[in-house]
């Protein structure tokens, strides 16, 4: 099958590559790139496993072409990190509050809350878990995502984090 | 002593040990994409499989035609029953005691069924080429429901066992019939029915579900032929049992096999089993020479991989007039599909049995099952639960390999360790529980030791991670091969300290000389001299192993309360509250419980209120994506209100009980109750699972609440 010649941004770092046409953009980055931390999980946008931050959208990679995202700048979770190299807000907030469990949906989970924190700085409890209603998790009952994502906005947002009451 | 040595408590608190909500060792990669799962296996060299799947539920497979497939660019090889018989491997023995076709062999029994094994260069050309093979199919009758499996007429699912008038279990009644358990006192149970004030009568269907890990099932196998041995990365909870079975039946030497379970991507029961995609990559490995990954889709893990549950339970209760149950008895067909790969609840009285009659003071019980041939997917082991901590070998077994687990501890000299073990974490955070035992059993810091699992030539065998066993059974290896160390250490530190083993006391970390606690040594310092200055006649090291066969299972137990909201007009429901009190004896993580009971209830509330893996009269099963199949989001999983109290198991060396599938086993029945409680008033006995808002609606309208 005729390659097409892709150019993109993934971590900061251009890319130039050469993809079927039809290489979905997660094997792409699985495969070609290495990144195997975007995972999947369905195959059909429902579970979120696959998600990364596309020009500043929450993207599901497992339903889009290598080939669309010619010219796109991505940051996946291996893109996620403090450039010093210590954990993102939000990766601590995960580890903090125990968010996660198998850490199948984690770097789905983490890459759409990176973006959801950009859209809304300081999110309720139900804004959250709209939110992320896009990502599936079979382990941790969201409820301590939740609580993850609202330590990371607070340590952001440079305010006291203040766990609910149970 | 002087006023800046630390106290005990502060020792203690230092070392992280049990009862402390360590933060998980895993996450550090997790939370980084830096896990390592059977996806993430990149072998030099490596071809994709993919599978031709039957579209029928049942039929007679007249003809494979593989010509223009094998002919596509990329394809190396394509495997189908005939190309496995060469090898003896068209059939496969199950976890219980039957066998399974591991390719379609002359027929296919339900949809979906692995009918070709396609090996390319790319997942691509696999695909491709699935595609390209032409299967002549002769439709046979289909049954899809148990009720009607054992009736005259009834489409005979298995025609190799036409002439079989016993299976693995017994006496089969029926061409269609697999087996019958029976648990309780019927004499009992008949009398106290004979003479009761009351009776009541009620079908209760516990629907076919899938538990679903956000990972599906997947494997790497590398054959080297030169040395004749076969490496086998996989979704394995259980790597020690699929090395065995992999040896009984592909006739390769055990010690010839290496099988390796990196990281799980939830388990939940579906990891439990042997499938035919591994039989199919292992041989493709071996005909092609080359490693091999099979990977699963959404669609083939939820309509071909182990289901829990599919039980038709006639269940009476016998009562006296002012409200006192008496009696009870339970009639159920179990749905185990077309292969009885199903080594579930059904089959261990302590399973089904303990779950109807343990939560209420019936004086007498009695439980009969019968579990059928269906034209359904066969099963494993899913939602295992039930079984509490699968444990004490004389009552549990897979293949007669009895249910011990083990634990492998070495100390380095400079006193941190390793701990390796039989079981296999799959999100329970093994790596970070298993070393908070060892720190308190042996006072090293939590972190001072690394717990691998999952590689079957390092780690001691074992029977793998579900049915919340393996704090109950390898926390107890851990604990005894801590022992084991502690003794030997003792014996070091009397020698160095010149004073009798006795006159020794344990401190939080170390051996003190009674009545004289500024005399010590400690653990740290009596690693280093366990490899440098043993007492005459002792051997080195400071290692020890312990194979753990539990005197009975542990038993978990709890109190959920739920509050629900129910809109008759539309069918929606809202929790309003929920509250989980559970009891699982000393608690060596509170955090890891809490996460683990959160995960349970979610699971819980998504099996009765949504979720069922449904099949149509013509065997097509409709409910095989997530656009069909209810997954709870973090919109409807309601929030959870967790408590506990602490009763330790008596027989366990630490107390422990099994925890992850408490909420699962509780929560079902506690929303199901939920929802019926709300009709209750108008008369309604019962309103089977599971409760989504059509059926709640229907509910609704059969009472006349639309009129």
């Amino acid at each position: 099958m005729a390659k097409s010649q892709i150019e993109l941004k993934v971590n900061g770092k251009v890319v130039e590559a050469l993809v079927e046409p039809r290489t979905l953009l997660i094997h792409f980055l699985r495969e070609e790139l290495n990144l195997t931390g975007s995972h999947i999980g369905c195959e059909t946008s429902h579970c979120g496993a696959c998600t990364v931050d596309l020009d500043d959208k929450s993207v599901k990679s497992c339903t889009m072409f290598a080939v669309q995202a010619n010219g796109a700048d991505i940051r996946t979770i291996e893109g996620i990190a403090n450039a010093d190299g210590t954990l993102h807000a939000i990766q601590e907030g995960f580890r903090e509050m125990h968010g996660l469990q198998c850490g199948f949906c984690t770097p789905g989970m983490i890459t759409r809350a990176y973006r959801l924190l950009q859209e809304n700085k300081n999110p309720s409890e139900e804004e959250i878990r709209f939110g992320i209603s896009g990502n599936l998790c079979r382990c941790t009952g969201y409820q301590n995502i939740v609580k993850a994502i609202q330590f990371a906005a607070a340590k952001l947002n440079g305010s006291p984090f203040q766990e609910a009451a149970e | 002593m002087n006023d800046i040595t630390p106290t005990s408590a502060e020792r203690a608190a230092k070392l992280e040990g049990m009862g402390c909500k360590r933060k998980r060792v895993e996450d550090i990669r997790f939370v980084q994409g830096k896990g390592n799962y059977v996806d993430d296996v990149k072998l030099p060299g490596m071809l994709y499989g993919d599978l031709v799947r039957s579209p029928h539920g049942h039929a007679r497979v007249k003809k494979i035609d593989t010509t223009k497939a094998a002919a596509l660019p990329g394809v190396v090889a394509v495997i189908t029953a005939e190309t496995l018989k060469t090898v003896n491997l068209a059939w496969m023995p199950t976890l219980a005691g039957d066998t399974q076709m591991v390719l379609a062999d002359g027929k296919v029994l339900f949809q979906n069924q692995e009918v070709a094994f396609v090996v390319a260069e790319s997942r691509e050309a696999a695909a491709d080429a699935v595609e390209l093979i032409e299967v002549d199919y002769e439709p046979l009758p289909v049954n899809v429901d148990p009720l009607k499996a054992m009736t005259d007429g009834a489409p005979m699912i298995r025609e190799d066992l036409k002439d079989k008038t016993s299976g693995a279990h017994g006496k089969r009644k029926h061409y269609n019939h697999i087996f019958s358990w029976q648990a309780g006192d019927k004499a009992a149970a008949d009398a106290a029915f004979a003479k009761a004030d009351v009776t009541i009568k009620e079908m209760i269907i516990y629907p076919r579900v899938h538990p679903c890990p956000l990972e599906t099932c997947q494997c790497v196998a590398s054959f080297d032929k030169i040395k004749g041995e076969l490496t086998l990365w996989g979704t394995f909870q259980a790597p020690h049992v699929i090395r065995t079975v992999g040896s009984l039946i592909s006739k390769i030497p055990e010690h010839k096999i290496h099988v390796i379970a990196p990281d799980i991507g939830g388990g939940f029961g579906n990891k439990v089993g042997a499938y035919p995609g591994y039989i199919c990559a292992i041989v493709a490995s071996i005909v092609t020479g080359r490693p091999v990954k099979w990977t699963e889709d959404r669609i083939e893990n939820l309509s071909t991989t182990a289901f829990a549950r599919d039980f038709y339970m006639d269940v009476e209760i016998a009562a006296t007039k002012d409200g006192r149950v008496t009696g009870l008895r339970c009639y159920t067909i179990a749905d185990h599909g077309a292969f009885d790969a199903c080594a579930n609840a059904t089959k261990w009285p302590a399973g089904l049995f303990s779950i109807i009659s343990g939560s209420y003071d019936f004086p007498t019980a009695y439980c009969l099952v019968d579990g059928v041939y269906t034209n359904k997917a066969p099963g494993g082991v899913a939602f295992f639960t039930e079984i509490v901590g699968a444990g004490p070998s004389r009552a549990c077994d897979i293949l007669g390999i009895a249910m011990f687990d083990s634990a492998e501890i070495r100390i380095h000299p400079t006193g941190s360790g390793i701990c390796r073990l039989g079981t296999k974490s799959q999100g329970q955070g093994h790596e970070t529980t298993y070393a908070q035992i060892i720190a308190t059993e042996l006072g090293l810091p939590a972190d001072s030791i690394t717990v691998e699992e999952g590689n079957t030539d390092t780690a001691p065998y074992g029977l793998g991670t579900y049915g919340s066993r393996s704090t109950p059974v390898s926390g107890a290896a851990t604990a005894m091969a801590c022992r084991k160390i502690k003794a030997k250490a003792q014996m070091i530190a009397a020698y160095m300290l010149e004073v009798h083993d006795d006159d020794l006391e344990w401190d939080v970390d170390r051996f003190r000389v009674k009545g004289n606690p500024e005399r010590f040594k400690t653990m740290t310092e009596l690693a280093w001299a366990a490899y440098h200055e043993v007492p005459p006649g002792m051997e080195p090291g400071l290692e020890a192993i312990n194979y753990y066969d539990p005197p009975n299972f542990t038993y978990p137990f709890g109190a959920y309360i739920c509050v629900v909201d129910v809109d008759v007009d539309t069918g929606q429901t809202k929790v309003r509250r929920f509250y989980a009190l559970d009891d699982c004896g000393t608690r060596i993580n509170p955090m890891i419980i809490e996460g683990q009971i959160h995960g349970g209830l979610t699971e819980a509330f998504g099996i009765a209120m949504g979720q069922e893996i449904h099949y149509d009269a013509e065997g097509n099963v409709t409910t095989a994506s997530f656009m069909d199949y209810f997954l709870p989001t973090a919109v409807e999983t309601p929030h959870w209100e967790t408590d506990w109290t602490t009763t330790p198991s008596p027989h366990h060396p630490i107390g422990a009980k099994g925890v992850g599938e408490s909420p699962n086993v509780g929560g079902v029945p506690c929303f199901s109750n939920a929802i019926n409680d709300a009709f209750a008033f108008l008369g309604s006995t019962h309103i089977q699972m599971p409760h989504d808002h059509w059926r709640t609606w229907m509910a609704a309208e059969k009472l006349g609440l639309h009129a």
